[in-house]
């Protein structure tokens, strides 16, 4: 972009760029901070004027948290409802989708009832109930079922499906195929890409989801991670959360809450770490999703 | 019987589409039916059709009883704090980035503040607990330098707002840019080119060429966010809520889970909930008119 040079416009860029780094380390600092925290020992945290080296770097918030399985019970919860989910949903959704973008009988009475979602709510009690009803409360089922389909992915997936030209699904047509084959042969495969970025967006969201968790799980059991870390970091209760890992460390001096929630914090958000170069790939879909109209 | 043979040739499709509409039927719209209870004392051993109906009682409660007033009261201030603050964070990052003009410092930027949003309420609140502690980083900081007696952030109700509003920004702000970068990504350089010829600077090219090529975007994203002005954050704002800012933090959405599911009064939390609905779908349709009026697209 061609911009005029002047002293004054190069003044401007120097500060523009200033607090964009700012902004950056006002970003990153927590994060940095969390590393810092995880390895640090109490005194390190308590009487530093700032704490932003720790004079020893120590590994007992981790010793800690390897000694207890209720955290790794968690994340091995967490992964399992996490794969279960997407697949659910991408399945789900894609069907739904493309039968949608079909000029199927009735499609605009389901695409009115799938837009009314988003103006109008059912409600949190309502839905409690229907999952109790539905026999999922305390159940893997209940993280999957009731929140199987987002509404935008939904749209979102029938405007990719109905962008696809209609040439490919006619010619498989005159080979014999039917609309099942159609789908799965030739449909599906084409859209690997576009599935997996939302695929990753479902991802996500499953690894973080904390509300269903809280509403329909009430056996520690079966607690996700975010759970676990609320009862960690959020309400301080190391101790009776990781009680398996506290009664191991009693004879010394177990690591404080604050070491061991941000070490598993660090944990937790690995996953995410890891998946988060191949979401960026697939920002612009974020944009879409922005960008729906009924 | 055309129709039915259209049906017919088109099975497959129903197929395909019968898994999605019966999740739909099931978890969307039962739910919306079951809103019924709302009229009802609802018991969950006589279940709703046997339970007493007892009309607007519930509805009449809302209005009579001080801790909703109270709710609905924090609902609203919260929604307008983010909007006046949240709102505009987004905007004002995309212009700046919108400013850069080396690409690979701008993508480093994007690629640093969009990480936040997807972590997760638990993490960005656990790391704020840690953050704000009484002998946390930013207490240091205050005492280091500014001689300060140490806050205790998370329990003070005073500090529940802001709070609760800059870890909104902290998270959100990167994540809604997208939607302006996408926007200006589509402006003519050639704008900005003739611009110069004529002689407008830096603000007179920001004013008169990018925020209008914005405008539109920030009016449909005004009305979604009004039209989901009384939707504040469950997971946050329970992660944020203690004894301490019970009074202070408590919105709809978390009153309605603390009575229904906590408290069992599924009837009166019900129809806080159904009040909450409805209102969202009236002001959603209103901004819509609005915006239209205003000669925008609008949302639908």
């Amino acid at each position: 972009m061609i911009r005029s040079n002047s002293r004054l416009s190069r003044a401007a860029d120097i500060i523009n760029y200033c607090v964009l780094i700012l902004i950056g380390i006002a970003m990153l600092f927590p994060f940095y901070y969390m590393v810092v925290v995880s390895f640090s020992s109490y005194a390190d945290f308590v009487q530093q004027d700032m704490l932003l080296w720790p004079k020893t770097w120590l590994l007992d918030a981790y010793e800690f948290i390897l000694g207890s399985k209720v955290l790794f019970r968690s994340i091995g919860v967490t992964i399992f409802v996490t794969v279960a989910a997407t697949l659910f949903s991408l399945l789900l959704t894609a069907m739904m989708a493309y039968a949608l973008a079909r000029n199927i009988m009735g499609q605009r009475y389901f695409l009115f009832m799938i837009l009314f979602t988003f103006v109008f709510s059912a409600g949190i009690i309502p839905t409690y109930l229907v999952v109790k009803e539905t026999h999922l409360l305390d159940s893997f089922w209940s993280l999957i079922i009731p929140s199987a389909i987002n509404s935008f992915n939904l749209i979102v997936m029938r405007q990719f499906f109905l962008s696809i030209p209609n040439e490919l699904s006619e010619a498989a047509l005159i080979d014999g195929a039917n609309d099942l084959q159609i789908f799965s042969r030739v449909i599906l495969p084409l859209s690997k890409p576009s599935l997996a970025a939302f695929g990753l967006f479902y991802a996500v969201s499953n690894w973080n989801a904390y509300f269903n968790a809280i509403l329909y799980i009430s056996d520690p059991a079966k607690w996700t991670v975010q759970v676990v870390l609320r009862q960690i970091v959020v309400l301080g209760q190391t101790k009776a959360t990781l009680s398996d890992a506290a009664q191991m460390a009693m004879a010394q001096n177990p690591p404080p809450t604050e070491t061991v929630g941000m070490a598993a914090i660090l944990i937790a958000t690995i996953p995410i770490l890891v998946v988060y170069p191949f979401l960026q790939k697939h920002f612009a879909k974020g944009v879409m999703l922005g960008a729906v109209k009924g | 019987m055309v129709q039915l043979r259209r049906l017919w040739k088109e099975k497959y499709l129903y197929l395909l589409l019968l898994p999605g509409l019966i999740y739909f039927i099931v978890y969307r719209y039962v739910p919306m039916l079951g809103n019924v209870i709302a009229f009802q004392d609802f018991s969950p051993f006589q279940g709703f059709l046997h339970s007493d109906w007892v009309g607007m009682k519930h509805f009449v409660k809302i209005f009579e009883d001080k801790e909703v007033i109270r709710v609905i009261w924090n609902t609203l201030y919260l929604s307008f704090l983010q909007i006046l603050f949240a709102f505009p964070a987004s905007v004002v990052l995309s212009l700046l980035l919108n400013e850069v003009r080396n690409g690979k410092f701008k993508r480093i930027v994007q690629s640093i503040v969009y990480l936040p949003h997807f972590l997760s309420w638990v993490v960005v609140i656990g790391i704020a607990t840690v953050f704000l502690k009484t002998n946390g980083v930013v207490n240091q900081l205050l005492h280091s330098v500014f001689g300060m007696e140490p806050i205790a952030f998370m329990q003070e109700p005073g500090w529940f707002m802001p709070l609760i509003v800059l870890e909104v920004i902290w998270k959100e702000t990167g994540w809604g840019t997208i939607i302006f970068l996408a926007a200006l990504a589509g402006v003519s350089p050639a704008l900005y080119e003739a611009a110069i010829v004529d002689g407008a600077n830096r603000w007179r090219q920001i004013w008169h060429i990018t925020l209008p090529a914005i405008r539109s975007t920030i009016v449909i994203l005004l009305i979604l966010r009004l039209g989901s002005v009384l939707d504040v954050g469950f997971e946050q704002i329970f992660l944020m809520l203690n004894p301490l800012n019970k009074e202070i933090g408590n919105v709809l959405d978390t009153f309605v889970y603390f009575k229904g599911i906590e408290q069992s009064d599924f009837s009166f939390a019900t129809a806080v909930g159904l009040f909450k609905s409805f209102v969202g779908l009236v002001l959603i349709v209103g901004a819509n008119r609005l915006a239209k009026r205003f000669g925008e697209e609008g949302v639908y």
